[in-house]
């Protein structure tokens, strides 16, 4: 097979917050979503991504290797990964070919032809869970419902571990209502690790400045922290009960 | 022997060998910290009292000053905190805190010293060291060249120990304690009666031995004015832990060096406490309040330093430092029970800088203890990391870490302290025919004015080059000089007595400005780098054009650069013999100096302007490493450290709290794994600080709500509050790595 080129919008070398132990994330251009709190806007579309080929992203990943013991490995991010799916499988099937440990982080969006080949070479998915019902969903992605379905259902016929997270928006999505209809959601889905609830943030609002667009959550303020913790702590009681 | 009861016997017990002593008897512990007791009533009312006195003397700089004795193994009576409650005894002085003259160095220094702290010369010391006897200090004047002054004036060569201790020597303590005074003298006067009169080196090793002898006697007089009979071996643990204090402190009575570290004792004396505890003369709770109380002693210690020197090294550091775990060369686990007993004094006693505890890390240590050091870190910010992998093919498995990061084979290797040549400055000599930038004044005449609109790359090197060529020339014979004199008036008799006689001796040389220098050259290949001159055609500043690598991001086309100046400088002295045949050996270390040299630097090729500080050590310059933490310390870990830099690597790395992990658990495990990944790559040496730096700024602006807050800033920690306003805005404008 030919190896593809992939557009990166960034490499962080060091995460700990994106799967399992230390990680390196790669942020893949693209994304066809415009959710309304998206604090990576600028990865939006391939402008101003580096190009690479599968070995000389590769040749990057390689030197942190010694940082992935317990866990660790590379994270595949974006803009949605899943935009890029053939550049994606070779990147995943090379990671797995030097026993690194492989992270998806997805919304689930892209070419479903893709979705059982991608998920082959993935050890752990974060799934972002983005809306409890197609209105929901319309209204924080500004999409129509999408193939992240599809997503979830191979996933879950591979049998394959997931991360399920959620953002939270003070007055859009920040009721006990609303969390109850996400754990009607969830609740079957088998394999599921965690379900991390994550509060909106603001750090990303630079960005829209710079690229001249109009930030959709204007005047937002950040997700208290106490009121994340207590609809975490609802959510994870309603999991344990069950 | 009674004192050897149930040690198994050995080597050791035919010679001075305190290494298979540990290899022989040392219980590896391999639990967790889930053991460890809390602190004594005894320790808690000592140590309030010197909490006490340690807030006064911050707000007098000096809490006393003894004005009546000068520094000396047996000078001073003794002296207490509260009798009755220390179970470990002795002070540099006859009072906590008092600090002691040392008149050896330089007896300018002591004037200027006094006059800042408003005390009156004491005119029989002038007369003694001005007219009847000469210091260290005019030794190397008289000696000096007029090419060593300007290296000095201009600050090419900076920080030199020539008007002060030079410090960095180990005295094996442990010898004291294993074998008691008596026989240490018994075998120094064998070994002197062994050194014919055949060369001025070997008259000059009679003399030292003699002093050596001297000093032994000196020291076994000091522990008797405190009650203590250490002529014979130690007893039991409480003894073994006194009689090596004692060792020590006649090395802090006597000196007054930059570093005083103590070695390697923890391991040591826990095969003293762990027979004690079998024989049930000694509880858990007892061992901790010995430990607690010896660690309380050694944070009492203090020098007379000047106010240029508190703003070169910053918080009146005395690098107690401690080599903490490590491995044995036959795979022998050295971690014990007394190495949490150390650390755990920074919860008992509270965080604090001194001793400077240094973990010997090895993948092999085990993983509770690795832990342990993690959780310590986060907790503390008081613990710094070398990677013992790497250091013992080298130095064996009895090595200690000096100052920061030199380490030495304990009782058989010694250094000659070298400070360190600021390479921001050599750069620009040689885009400036060899004047300095400030001063105009010529350093090297024969170096080619550069006259290009925009720098050449091959010319500025071949003339770096040149002017690294001549710097290393000049700063051998520097340093020559200086150890000379040192060995000559300011002779460390107390110390070298628990050395080896027929020692080796490491001159450790030293880079600053590393990560300006790589930077510059990355800056005037890759891009287009125009100087901007002055009416005497210095350079004033430098307008660059483009984009270039900068070292810190595991990019090798800068971190290249950074490899190939310490390779080719290290190169460029072992060209040149040292004095008594020393060994030479190069650091990347700065410790807070980075500040000072910044000061003193004219604008470099890289974009840092006029007076802006330097990155410490081997850091990559502030903000510069923006590829992630990972990507930075894989840049460092590409400097060399064996038959390069092998006085040591230094990094400091700081990383905000959440960044590390969600909970505390991942947190440190994910501290676990960067140290295994770090060290796993030959890197050499890591300061961990986990701290944000919204709370360094509010303990700018509200020191009182931080009394304790402790920071590693170099090669050592310190209390940020003691640090200087312009050294508390460099280390807040250090990259601090946060995760995404």
């Amino acid at each position: 097979m030919m190896q593809s080129k992939g557009y990166v919008s960034k490499i962080e070398t060091f995460a700990t917050a994106d799967g399992p132990g230390i990680r390196t994330v790669v942020f893949l251009a693209g994304c066809t979503l415009r959710c309304l709190y998206c604090h990576n806007p600028d990865m939006w579309t391939t402008q101003g991504a580096s190009e690479y080929t599968v070995e000389q992203l590769m040749s990057r990943l390689r030197k942190m290797k010694p940082y992935f013991k317990n866990g660790g490995g590379v994270s595949f991010c974006g803009g949605e990964p899943l935009s890029q799916s053939d550049f994606l499988i070779q990147m995943l099937k090379a990671c797995k070919d030097e026993g690194i440990h492989t992270v998806l982080d997805t919304a689930g969006v892209g070419n479903p032809d893709a979705f059982e080949e991608v998920l082959s070479y993935t050890d752990l998915i974060l799934l972002d869970i983005k809306g409890v019902d197609e209105e929901n969903y319309y209204r924080l992605t500004q999409r129509k419902a999408s193939t992240a379905t599809k997503f979830l259902e191979t996933a879950i016929a591979m049998s394959k571990p997931m991360w399920l997270r959620h953002v939270v928006v003070p007055n859009i999505n920040d009721s006990i209502e609303h969390i109850e209809k996400l754990y009607e959601l969830i609740k079957d889905i088998p394999r599921v690790e965690r379900v991390e609830l994550l509060p909106y943030h603001t750090l990303g609002n630079t960005k829209y400045e710079k690229m001249n667009e109009p930030y959709p959550l204007e005047g937002v303020k950040a997700l208290e922290k106490d009121v994340v913790q207590k609809l975490q702590s609802h959510l994870d009681l309603l999991r344990l009960s069950a | 022997m009674e004192a050897w009861k149930n040690f198994k016997s050995g080597a050791w017990q035919h010679g001075i060998n305190v290494e298979d002593f540990i290899v022989q008897n040392v219980t590896s512990y391999e639990g967790d910290e889930s053991f460890l007791e809390k602190i004594s009533d005894k320790t808690a009312n000592l140590w309030k009292q010197c909490e006490e006195l340690l807030a006064e003397e911050i707000k007098l700089g000096v809490l006393d000053i003894d004005m009546e004795h000068i520094s000396g193994v047996n000078h001073f009576k003794p002296g207490y905190i509260e009798k009755q409650n220390e179970v470990i005894v002795g002070l540099q002085s006859d009072a906590p805190l008092k600090r002691i003259i040392n008149p050896y160095g330089g007896i300018r220094l002591v004037e200027s010293i006094l006059d800042t702290y408003r005390r009156p010369m004491p005119q029989t010391l002038k007369i003694a060291f001005e007219d009847w006897s000469k210091t260290h200090n005019q030794g190397v004047f008289d000696a000096y060249t007029k090419d060593m002054r300007t290296a000095r004036s201009t600050g090419l060569l900076t920080g030199l120990p020539d008007a002060y201790g030079r410090g960095r020597i180990i005295g094996d303590y442990r010898r004291v304690a294993l074998y008691g005074i008596d026989y240490l003298i018994e075998q120094k006067k064998a070994d002197l009666a062994n050194i014919a009169v055949s060369s001025e080196e070997h008259i000059r090793l009679r003399e030292e031995v003699s002093e050596q002898i001297r000093a032994l006697v000196d020291t076994k007089a000091m522990a008797a004015s405190y009650g203590f009979d250490i002529s014979q071996p130690a007893l039991n643990a409480q003894q073994a832990i006194q009689w090596l204090y004692f060792a020590y402190l006649a090395a802090v009575k006597q000196n007054n060096g930059a570093a005083m570290s103590l070695g390697r004792t923890s391991t040591f004396l826990d095969i003293y406490i762990e027979r004690d505890l079998h024989d049930g003369v000694l509880t858990e709770y007892q061992a901790q309040e010995l430990i607690d109380q010896f660690v309380m002693k050694l944070r009492l210690v203090r020098h007379l330093r000047t106010p240029e020197y508190d703003e070169l090294f910053a918080g009146d550091p005395t690098w107690v430092t401690e080599s903490i775990g490590g491995v044995g060369v036959n795979g022998q686990n050295l971690v014990t029970k007394n190495s949490f007993r150390y650390l755990h004094t920074l919860t008992n006693l509270g965080p604090a800088p001194e001793p400077n505890m240094t973990i010997l890390w090895s993948e092999a240590l085990p993983e509770a203890f690795k832990k342990y050091c993690a959780k310590m870190s986060i907790d503390t910010g008081a613990i710094q990391y070398e990677n013992d992998d790497l250091m013992r093919p080298i130095f064996g498995s009895d090595y200690g870490i000096s100052c920061c990061v030199s380490a030495m084979s304990i009782g058989k290797q010694m250094q000659y302290f070298g400070a360190r040549v600021n390479l921001a400055k050599a750069l620009l000599l040689a885009i400036n025919g060899g004047k300095d930038e400030l001063s105009g004044k010529v350093m090297f005449a024969d170096i080619e004015q550069d006259a290009a609109e925009v720098l050449d790359f091959n010319t500025v090197m071949k003339r770096f080059d040149l002017v690294l060529q001549k710097t290393a020339k000049l700063y051998v014979e520097t340093m020559n000089v200086i150890h000379y004199m040192h060995d000559k008036y300011a002779y460390e008799s107390s110390q070298l007595a628990l050395h080896d006689t027929s020692v080796e001796r490491l001159m450790a040389f030293g880079v600053a400005g590393l990560s300006v220098v790589a930077d510059s050259l990355s800056a005037i290949k890759h891009a287009s780098v125009k100087p901007v001159r002055n009416e005497q055609g210095l350079t004033t500043d430098f307008v660059i054009d483009g984009e270039f690598p900068c070292y810190g991001n595991d990019d090798d086309r800068a971190d290249d650069f950074a490899v190939d100046v310490v390779t080719r400088f290290s190169r460029y002295l072992k060209s040149h013999a040292l004095y008594r045949n020393a060994k030479h050996t190069l650091s990347v270390l700065t410790i807070t100096s980075n500040v000072v040299y910044g000061k003193k630097t004219g604008s470099t090729p890289d974009g840092r302007k006029y007076g802006e500080a330097f990155a410490p050590g081997a850091n990559p310059m502030h903000g510069r490493d923006r590829s992630g933490a990972l990507a930075s310390l894989n840049s460092v870990a590409k400097i060399p450290y064996n038959e390069v830099c092998l006085d040591g690597v230094s990094n400091t790395f700081s990383i905000i709290p959440t960044a590390l992990g969600k909970t505390k658990e991942d947190q440190i495990a994910n501290t676990v794994n960067l140290m295994d990944g770090y060290f796993g790559q030959n890197a050499h040496h890591l300061n961990v600080n986990v701290l944000d730096r919204n709370k360094l700024m509010d303990a700018m602006e509200h020191p009182e709500k931080y009394p304790h807050l402790t920071i590693r800033v170099s090669g050592y920690a310190v209390h940020f509050a003691r640090l200087t306003l312009a050294q508390k805005k460099e280390v807040i404008s250090r990259t601090f790595h946060d995760a995404v």
